[in-house]
């Protein structure tokens, strides 16, 4: 199988959550407890039980009011940082793109939770491992796109050739959203999980500057700490 | 829906009124976004900035319960700035007929208002005829007297300074919106309006629509690709239902219920409800047939085919009505099929205290409900309610077999995928069971009361139903061979037909075509080997529009249909919504407006308040109506009892609005986690300015006061619901999802028990989007 990978379109996500739940649903993870704060996005983060997630994010400028919705997930990192600092080699990196944390392996020492660009693996405290999307490796090493991309209402979410995708993404960027940004061409070393924003990274709440290969990104995230979880 | 989904990825421009379709219809955002990328705007109009708002090009916030006065201001924009389609408007509706020479408008008022019944008489809402007994008409549109020139000294007053004042929408952004839309009224542009219930819940509502249809006239965009006026229905078979009868006032196939008063007799019924021309001349084919397919052998000339088994109705029968029946004990027994009242009713606290009227309550659900549970509602007093109810698990849509009906009106079949589970049983397994039974304790009766039961032709076999020979049956059948007709154009009036739903007719003659599944590769979207639409697989209704009078296509790059010469035939991407053979120049042959009795799209049509809608202000409103000293619809009658108070602005000046959330359906999915942990509990939407006047911060609870009742929701406060500037006068607003209540997993207030029992002057649907509150810090 080639490189694949999954492409959000931003500009045409509606932050329905029908992916939210297609991904509980398909990988038997529990409801969470959660109560209403203010804003529609709910579970708050990620977590071992929340493997993905649509975050909203209201701002105004000068056009006027913008809600902006941006699915989180784990990007599936070419350099995935979680596997190179795991040091019970409990993480499997697939040709395909997927980056998987084998449950049988983990130790729960954290490391992985601690040094990921995009905080998204979490410790799932009655288990006592960590817990990401895995891509639904069990569907698409079987033929099926992820189950957040099969339910999608809206046509925000493709999975296929990272290659025919990352065109699809700059034919469309070319032609509709000129200030556009393609995410995860080259982050991490390349993402297999790309973004089609119609502006800049920061907007959505995705950190910049990971461009440089997985050390180098790994340093930085050392450094850094990036808020990731927009609300509102 | 004229049109259907698929379809919206034509259009040049979509306005959006009434409906959050981002959130309620996710899946149309597929084709909204496909017009989008071909640079067709999308405007949103509605009170609140939503998650539709975020994907729109233009958002207008209007103040709930002024449609209209935007509507109007559509209309006047589109006539003052010449953007209207005049070749269509002359040739395609009743614009050019002269009106009668007494008709007037005098503030707020058309003539003919009775002061002392409250009702208009009619008489001067009619066309001057000439000799012939047909309209006289100015194909000019000049003459003062016409339709045309009555709608634009009508919609004079409806100035974008007007708009502004009178919904709040800065008159900048109303004339971006206004400017985007009407362009689609050049030859050749399409412009479709989507709509839903922000349109419909409201003491205007079907004037909002009408206003929808008079604007999409002028512009030339109804019976073309891309255009049309397009209700998204609610759930996956709201259009099936009606379609089969669920409204108060209709029999399957929108054939009237028969009235005590006004339909005595067939013979009554049938004069009175057959026009003279138009294709509902057809009406006695499609009702005897009915009748047939209800009584079978005993259906027979001599006895009228059985009209007389007929239940007639007498009075009000709508929803409110009929509550307001069980809480004065005149209505004893009710069963409550797909349904929960006690949440998605209007003034929950009187109507969950008529449930408690009741004797009797048959509630079938998937789980307890509300409705099944009202008994046990906050501040009720078990001990004191004497009904009985029954809870009876229902199935899910997983484990039945049948068709539903989308709102494009495209019929497709479902299989069952599993058997129910433990005692669940389907809708149909109930209704032929309640049926066989009830046929059984009157077996020997020799009391006429019981012929209509123990006459019915019922036989689709024993348990659960055969829905082959139901769906044989919607579809009509020979009754001396019992071989299907081809269409309802085979139906007769002599009792030779029955058939259960004329207008579904055609879609199971050799083959059930609801299980047709293929798709088309190119062309307009039609698919017309996906499904059944009806009438007759016809796409986009009142098609023959679609082309110039002399039968070529308004767009030649979206052809629907044309005049084909050589062939004399229309021919096209669709099937003519008319006869396929009648040539432009021929009788009737520039008729699109088949159901109506002159073939014309109606600019000038009675609804009970008028033929032209005009602005009024919801019956609890924070201002004066600006466009005329009339307040209210002056049709509408409210209950005035002590249950039904209406607020005044001084007292709770704050303008509310309900909704609903992408995240749950109905008040049914608090039971499930994955759903709940999304949206997990009542909230208000309230903007910043509010929250900052009230002492409320993000996550606050709060209390929300109406005339009618109190609720507690958790605050959330944003940028996307800003006040009104109204006339001058800063006017809040709030959002309600009307979603929870007091049973499942996650509980909370219900928004409608805020919410007046007051209702459309001719649909009685209740005014659920515009009330006044006041909202307060704490529980």
């Amino acid at each position: 199988m080639a490189e694949m990978a999954m492409l959000i379109d931003v500009t045409r996500c509606t932050a329905c959550r029908a992916c939210q739940v297609a991904c509980k649903e398909w990988n038997r993870l529990p409801g969470e407890t959660t109560s209403f704060t203010g804003s529609y996005q709910n579970p708050p983060d990620l977590s071992a039980t929340t493997w993905t997630l649509v975050q909203f994010r209201e701002a105004a400028d000068g056009e006027g009011l913008h809600w902006r919705f941006r699915k989180a997930q784990c990007m599936h990192c070419t350099d995935a940082i979680c596997h190179a600092v795991c040091p019970n080699d409990a993480v499997t990196k697939y040709p395909e793109g997927n980056v998987v944390i084998n449950q049988d392996r983990c130790q729960g020492c954290l490391r992985c939770v601690e040094n990921c660009p995009f905080q998204v693996p979490h410790l799932n405290p009655a288990t006592k491992k960590t817990a990401k999307c895995t891509g639904c490796v069990d569907r698409v090493m079987n033929g099926l796109p992820p189950a957040c991309v099969k339910t999608c209402t809206s046509g925000a979410l493709q999975y296929g050739s990272r290659a025919r995708l990352l065109r699809e993404a700059r034919a469309r960027r070319d032609k509709l959203f000129p200030r556009g940004v393609i995410y995860g061409e080259r982050e991490m070393g390349g993402l297999h999980v790309l973004y089609l924003l119609p502006g800049p990274p920061a907007r959505y709440g995705l950190p910049e500057g990971l461009a440089g290969g997985g050390a180098l990104g790994a340093a930085l995230q050392r450094m850094t700490r990036f808020a990731l979880s927009g609300r509102g | 829906m004229t049109n259907h989904w698929i379809d919206i990825a034509n259009s040049d421009a979509i306005l959006i009124i009434g409906s959050n379709v981002a959130e309620t219809h996710p899946i149309a955002c597929k084709w909204i976004g496909k017009a989008q990328d071909r640079g067709a705007p999308v405007i949103h109009v509605d009170p609140r900035f939503t998650r539709t708002s975020a994907k729109a090009d233009i958002h207008c916030a209007l103040r709930p319960g002024t449609d209209i006065a935007f509507m109007g201001g559509l209309i006047r924009y589109a006539i003052e700035q010449n953007l209207i389609s005049r070749e269509y408007l002359a040739a395609y509706t009743n614009a050019p007929y002269l009106v009668h020479p007494k008709f007037a408008f005098t503030d707020g008022l058309f003539s003919g208002f009775n002061q002392a019944t409250g009702r208009y008489d009619q008489a001067t809402w009619t066309f001057q005829a000439g000799p012939d007994g047909q309209p006289l008409t100015d194909p000019t549109l000049q003459h003062p007297q016409s339709v045309f020139q009555h709608l634009k000294r009508h919609y004079a007053r409806y100035t974008p300074e007007m708009v502004a004042a009178v919904t709040g929408i800065p008159k900048e952004t109303f004339l971006k919106a206004a400017k985007a839309f009407c362009a689609t009224g050049a030859p050749g542009k399409a412009g479709t309006i989507l709509y839903a219930m922000g349109t419909t819940h409201h003491t205007v509502g079907s004037q909002n629509v009408r206003s929808h249809a008079v604007l999409q006239l002028l512009l030339g965009n109804i019976g073309i690709a891309g255009g049309g006026i397009n209700a998204l229905r609610g759930h996956a078979n709201v259009q099936g239902s009606t379609d089969f009868g669920l409204l108060y006032g209709s029999l399957p196939g929108y054939l009237a219920l028969p009235r005590q008063q006004d339909h005595p007799t067939l013979a009554s019924y049938l004069e009175k409800e057959t026009p003279k021309a138009g294709f509902w001349a057809n009406k006695p084919k499609f009702f005897v047939s009915l009748l047939k397919a209800w009584w079978g052998d005993k259906a027979a000339r001599e006895n009228d085919f059985c009209y007389d088994y007929l239940p007639k109705a007498s009075g009000d029968c709508s929803y409110l009505a009929m509550f307001e029946a069980m809480l004065a004990r005149k209505l004893r027994g009710l069963i409550v099929i797909g349904q929960n009242p006690a949440v998605s009713g209007a003034n929950l606290g009187m109507e969950r205290k008529a449930l408690g009227q009741l004797d009797w309550l048959v509630v079938r659900d998937l789980f307890p409900t509300e409705t099944a549970s009202f008994w046990s509602a906050p501040g009720v007093d078990p001990a004191a309610i004497k009904t009985e109810v029954f809870l009876l698990p229902a199935s899910t849509y997983l484990e039945k077999e049948g068709s539903v009906t989308n709102s494009g009106r495209w019929i497709q079949w479902r299989y069952r995928v599993t058997e129910p589970l433990g005692a669940a049983r389907s809708d149909g397994w109930f209704i032929n069971n309640l049926v066989l039974r009830l046929k059984r304790l009157y077996v020997g009766s020799l009391q006429p009361k019981d012929r209509p039961i123990l006459d019915l032709h019922w036989g689709y076999g024993e348990d659960r139903p055969d829905v082959d020979r139901i769906a044989r049956e919607v579809n009509g059948y020979y009754w001396v061979d019992r071989k299907q007709v081809r269409n309802f154009t085979a139906l007769k009036d002599d009792g030779s037909t029955a058939c259960g739903n004329w207008i579904m007719s055609g879609f199971y003659f050799e083959e059930n075509r609801a299980k047709s599944r293929k798709a088309e590769p190119e062309g307009i979207g039609a698919n017309l080997g996906w499904g059944y639409a009806w009438p007759l697989n016809r796409r986009i209704l009142y098609n023959r529009a679609s082309a110039r009078p002399n039968g070529d296509p308004w767009n030649p790059d979206r052809v629907v249909l044309r005049w084909d010469p050589a062939a004399a035939q229309w021919v096209g991407n669709d099937i003519p919504d008319f006869r396929a053979d009648l040539a432009p120049t021929a009788p009737g042959g520039g008729n699109p407006f088949i159901m109506r009795a002159d073939g014309k799209g109606a600019l000038f049509s009675p609804l009970v308040e008028g033929p032209f809608p005009e602005h009024y202000e919801p019956f609890e409103s924070p201002v004066r109506n600006l466009l005329s000293t009339v307040q209210r619809n002056p049709l509408v009658r409210l209950n005035p009892a002590d249950w039904n108070r209406l607020g005044d602005a001084t007292q709770f000046p704050i303008v509310a609005t309900t909704y609903r959330l992408a995240e749950h359906h109905h008040a049914t999915t608090r039971y499930l986690t994955w759903l709940v942990e999304m949206m997990p509990n009542m909230f208000v939407e309230m903007g910043r300015e509010l929250a900052e006047e009230k002492g409320i911060k993000n996550g606050d609870v709060c209390t929300i006061l109406s005339a009618r009742g109190q609720i507690r929701a958790v605050a959330c406060v944003t940028d996307r619901l800003k006040p009104f500037a109204i006339n001058g006068r800063k006017i809040h607003q709030i959002g309600l999802p009307w979603h929870w209540g007091f049973v499942g997993i996650s509980r909370g207030d219900s928004a409608n028990l805020l919410t007046p029992h007051v209702g459309d002057a001719n649909t009685q649907i209740p005014e659920f989007k515009a009330f006044l509150c006041d909202v307060r810090r704490g529980g």
